[in-house]
């Protein structure tokens, strides 16, 4: 939403994944590492054990661009399967997606199961994920039973096929040298990828790589 | 790659149109401040006294408020509940959907009553729906500035990035 009175531009981000994949530790350390004067609250509606019962909410300013003020709202989901209702809410009118998956090969099921819920609760709304700005982030990679990156990306983000003839091109990936985002595979066909990032999120290791490539995206959609 | 879910925009005019209709309605009502909220949670405006709201935090609560009404609404085997109402032990607090696309919610105190605000509600809620219509049925038309305001702008929002 573009508001010209008050020279805002107002964006949605929503993080969505497994239950304890680490949602709320990335709001966390983004509120606790801005500067005060340029976030709001983090507001929280969890529960007495601290799980996310509805939303954690935090307002971040990321700067101005040709004089608007660019203002993300970050919403958390509550990753437990059962909370599905209250989860889809968040997603209405959402700008961008951060999917945190947990790198623990045991919580693999866990993460596909909530990957295949964000695509249907988004394509309820309408929504198209494939044409959304999207990021994955793949957290806990310190943890001794984290699985290897190239089993989470061959599960989570195989890619979907570009069918657009003018996006059939190699597009390098920008954070991982080597790789691309767009390419084709041995068959011919065309796949794009979301593009992904590493994260130990509790010590705040790519929590911010993935919030600013999100933001990227959702303003360069309005470009 | 298409824009966000939800990308409308309004201008000066439509603002101005907006907050006057809600200042007449706040002085008719005596109550102390109106917000309007977008159903994904962001505030539009805000209009009256509002010393110590967190506004921001106010308007996402609201939304999600709503949104979770809307649902009881339905598994109750209504469409919605097209107003909620929030009774305190001194201030209180009336929402109401404007065109389902947004929300128009009130803070009142003693100085008036919950009657005087519905009622008066109704013909708001009239109003400001014509001005929200106005809105988007010129973003549905293509003409609305916010789809120029960023364009050929990536450089720009590189930089915006570049901490």
């Amino acid at each position: 939403m573009i508001n010209y009175a008050s020279r805002e531009i107002n964006c949605k981000i929503v993080y969505y994944g497994p239950g304890l994949g680490g949602k709320t530790t990335n709001l966390e350390h983004v509120y606790g590492k801005v500067k005060p004067e340029t976030r709001g609250k983090l507001i929280s509606l969890a529960t007495e054990t601290e799980r996310t019962l509805f939303f954690d909410f935090l307002p971040v300013d990321l700067g101005t661009i040709r004089g608007f003020k660019t203002r993300f709202h970050l919403y958390t989901v509550p990753g437990q399967v059962y909370y599905n209702a209250s989860r889809k809410l968040i997603l209405k009118n959402v700008d961008g997606i951060v999917f945190v998956g947990d790198s623990q090969a045991e919580r693999m099921e866990a993460n596909l199961e909530s990957m295949q819920n964000l695509y249907d609760n988004m394509s309820e709304y309408g929504y198209d994920l494939t044409q959304m700005p999207f990021v994955i982030q793949y957290n806990k990679r310190d943890l001794p039973n984290a699985a290897p990156i190239d089993d989470l990306q061959a599960s989570l983000n195989p890619g979907w096929e570009v069918e657009d003839p003018i996006k059939q091109r190699v597009q390098p990936d920008p954070y991982h040298a080597g790789q691309n985002l767009v390419e084709q595979l041995g068959g011919g066909e065309w796949i794009e990828r979301a593009p992904y990032f590493e994260a130990i999120a509790v010590q705040g290791d790519g929590v911010f790589d993935t919030l600013k490539a999100v933001s990227k995206l959702v303003l360069k959609a309005l470009a | 790659m298409t824009a966000g879910t939800a990308n409308w925009s309004f201008t000066q005019d439509d603002f101005t149109a907006i907050t006057e209709s809600m200042r007449r309605f706040l002085g008719e009502t005596k109550s102390l401040c109106a917000l309007l909220v977008d159903r994904s949670g962001q505030l539009v405006t805000t209009v009256g006294d509002s010393p110590g709201l967190d506004a921001t935090a106010f308007a996402t609560l609201t939304a999600a408020d709503y949104s979770a009404n809307d649902q009881l609404a339905k598994l109750v085997g209504e469409n919605d509940f097209s107003s909620l109402f929030h009774q305190g032990e001194k201030e209180s607090i009336y929402v109401a959907d404007i065109a389902r696309r947004l929300l128009l919610v009130v803070i009142f105190d003693s100085r008036t009553t919950v009657g005087l605000v519905r009622l008066r509600m109704k013909d708001e809620i009239e109003e400001l729906t014509l001005l929200i219509d106005r809105v988007f049925s010129r973003g549905r038309n293509g003409a609305a500035p916010a789809e120029h305001l960023l364009k050929g702008a990536d450089d720009e929002i590189d930089k915006l990035f570049n901490w």
